[in-house]
């Protein structure tokens, strides 16, 4: 019998343990992954002429960032790895890629699918203007970039990541004008038990906020964003927003890092034909998948923040566990004890996620106050009020209909930025349950192509 | 304004030359070109739906606002696409003309 086809979408740590996994079982799988260097977003990889050690790039998270590159760069000659390339559609026990003008189709017998995430935002007014970036934009800057987004960053939002990075770039040497988080204060004690899941993490972040605090870095919790203000022409100027106690503020910058915490990049599963369900804590729409990463379609596996975000350390164990699974389906055995251990490693972190999703609720409320001239689908400017009046002509409430109608999540980045926010807002109008409104189907191509690709001659 | 982002370190990279719209950009080689446009100016582009000018957004592949053009009218996404000498970038689509339907 020929060796089991195991293509593996993702470099980051979900996709590099899935790799590791398949090589030690003795079989060579495909990895496809966008970037041109491994590591995902959060272990993205500077440039080879940057000279900036590790400790500088990831902080506490220094040691493991070494060791996921390490073990990537080991597989070399082991497995076929194919970068800057991006899977846009999968049907028929294939996926399809793109390579610059290059297209391949290529058949699998197990799928593992490590896509990731992106930011989760919430629109805003004035979030179309140049020198506003998603938060994991703002870090991807300073990361692979060695630059700041602006010369007077204010960083909006909420998550660990707001922290995490508004604390990054004071240590490099940014001017960070404020950190402005819509979490109240009091969420945080709520969620303290199953914060405590993992101590050293939780104290990693009470010393993140300590570090802003003692670089005199403003930081405060339970305010409403009101406006990014600025010039079409020029870009951002200032932000305006309400502060817990209900009054109004502004304060001056030329950068805003604006980010919800993650949403997982879910198209390709879509395409598979996974199934999904609403997850009420989260309010987002996950592929089903078994304890190992099983998904609901025979041969896809799915593990990561891709299928549901628990963090770069969780993706390193589930990313293995899905592999072991797929490799115990395709009659290899693999060690059952191993499993068990990685399904409870995966479960402490789900604890601990559970406890950053009360700490850090998504505002979905502020959905329902986005004002009629605000700008809801940044590629095709489509507001608010074009949204409401397409619900007011049509009727339409479920989210496909409404993006037939208004176009909201039809542009070239495929709803990944307002479809979350769309259906929160179309919710509120209808007076439904956001579950109700259903979720933004994944088309293909999942990102667009150039006009002129073809097949390998 | 002279560059919107502002660079923190890893300065003491080769220099390299582009031409942007016809004028020549001075980067530094590992830039990307939304690195490279943006470390001298503030905008990308212009957005087509009539908001303004446009610097990009999730500096990850994923929001595809950070298009550009080469002379040949390929497009580029800036953020993910390194800069290099003598690349002659164009900030519009180069004959995007659009039929007037109406």
């Amino acid at each position: 019998m020929a060796e089991p086809r195991i293509i593996i979408v993702g470099a980051g740590p979900a996709g590099v343990r899935a790799a590791e996994a398949v090589v030690q079982a003795g079989l060579r799988p495909t990895v496809i992954d966008e970037a041109r260097r491994s590591g995902g977003q959060i272990y993205r990889r500077q440039p080879d002429n940057f000279t900036r050690p590790y400790e500088k790039l990831y902080g506490t998270e220094a040691g493991r960032a070494k060791a996921l590159h390490d073990s990537f760069d080991a597989l070399t000659g082991k497995i076929d790895y194919l970068p800057e390339t991006l899977v846009w559609n999968i049907a028929d026990q294939h996926v399809w890629t793109a390579s610059g003008n290059i297209q391949q189709t290529l058949p699998y017998d197990a799928l593992i699918l490590c896509t990731g995430a992106t930011d989760r935002l919430m629109p805003m007014k004035g979030w179309n203007l140049a020198g506003a970036y998603s938060l994991g934009g703002a870090q991807v800057a300073l990361k692979s970039q060695a630059v700041s987004i602006g010369s007077e960053v204010l960083f909006m939002g909420s998550g660990p990541l707001l922290y995490l990075v508004a604390s990054q770039y004071v240590q490099a040497g940014a001017k960070v004008a404020a950190v402005l988080d819509t979490s109240p204060s009091t969420a945080r004690i709520k969620a303290l038990p199953d914060l405590l899941a993992l101590p050293s993490v939780l104290w990693n972040g009470i010393q993140l906020t300590r570090a802003l605090k003692k670089a005199k870095v403003a930081v405060h919790h339970g305010i409403t964003p009101l406006e990014i203000m600025g010039s079409s022409e020029t870009g951002v100027s200032a932000v305006r927003y309400r502060t817990a106690s209900g009054a109004e503020k502004m304060i001056a910058c030329d950068a805003v890092a604006l980010g919800y915490h993650l949403r997982p990049e879910t198209q390709l599963a879509d395409l598979a034909r996974c199934d999904f369900a609403f997850d009420p804590a989260t309010h987002h729409w996950l592929p089903l998948r078994d304890q190992d990463g099983r998904a609901s379609v025979k041969r896809v596996y799915l593990a990561g923040d891709g299928a549901k975000i628990l963090g770069a350390r969780s993706a390193e164990a589930s990313g293995k566990l899905a592999a072991l699974a797929a490799l115990a389906d395709l009659g290899r055995a693999t060690g059952n004890g191993e499993m068990i251990a990685l399904r409870r490693e995966v479960a402490t972190y789900a604890k601990f996620a559970r406890g950053l999703a009360t700490a850090f609720p998504w505002p979905a409320h502020q959905a329902a106050a986005i004002p009629d001239e605000a700008i809801i689908c940044r590629c095709e400017a489509v507001s608010a009020g074009d949204l409401r009046s397409v619900m007011r002509e049509t009727g339409a409430v479920e989210a496909n209909r409404a993006k037939a109608f208004s176009r909201i999540g039809m542009g070239r980045c495929q709803g990944r930025y307002c479809g979350l926010a769309a259906a929160e807002l179309i919710a509120a109008v209808a007076q439904i349950p956001v579950e109700q409104v259903g979720r933004l189907r994944g088309q293909a191509p999942v990102k667009p192509l150039p006009i002129a690709i073809g097949e390998e001659e | 304004m002279s560059g919107r982002f502002v660079r923190l370190g890893e300065t003491d990279r080769a220099r390299i030359v582009l031409h942007v719209d016809g004028h020549p950009v001075t980067a530094l080689e590992g830039d990307t070109l939304m690195v490279a446009l943006l470390s001298s100016g503030g905008t990308l582009r212009q957005s087509e739906f009539g908001d303004g000018r446009r610097a990009g957004f999730c500096l990850m592949g994923a929001c595809q606002d950070c298009w550009v053009w080469t002379e040949n009218g390929d497009r580029l996404r800036a953020c993910s696409t390194l800069a290099a000498s003598g690349q002659r970038i164009l900030t519009s689509q180069p004959g995007a003309t659009w039929p007037n339907l109406a």
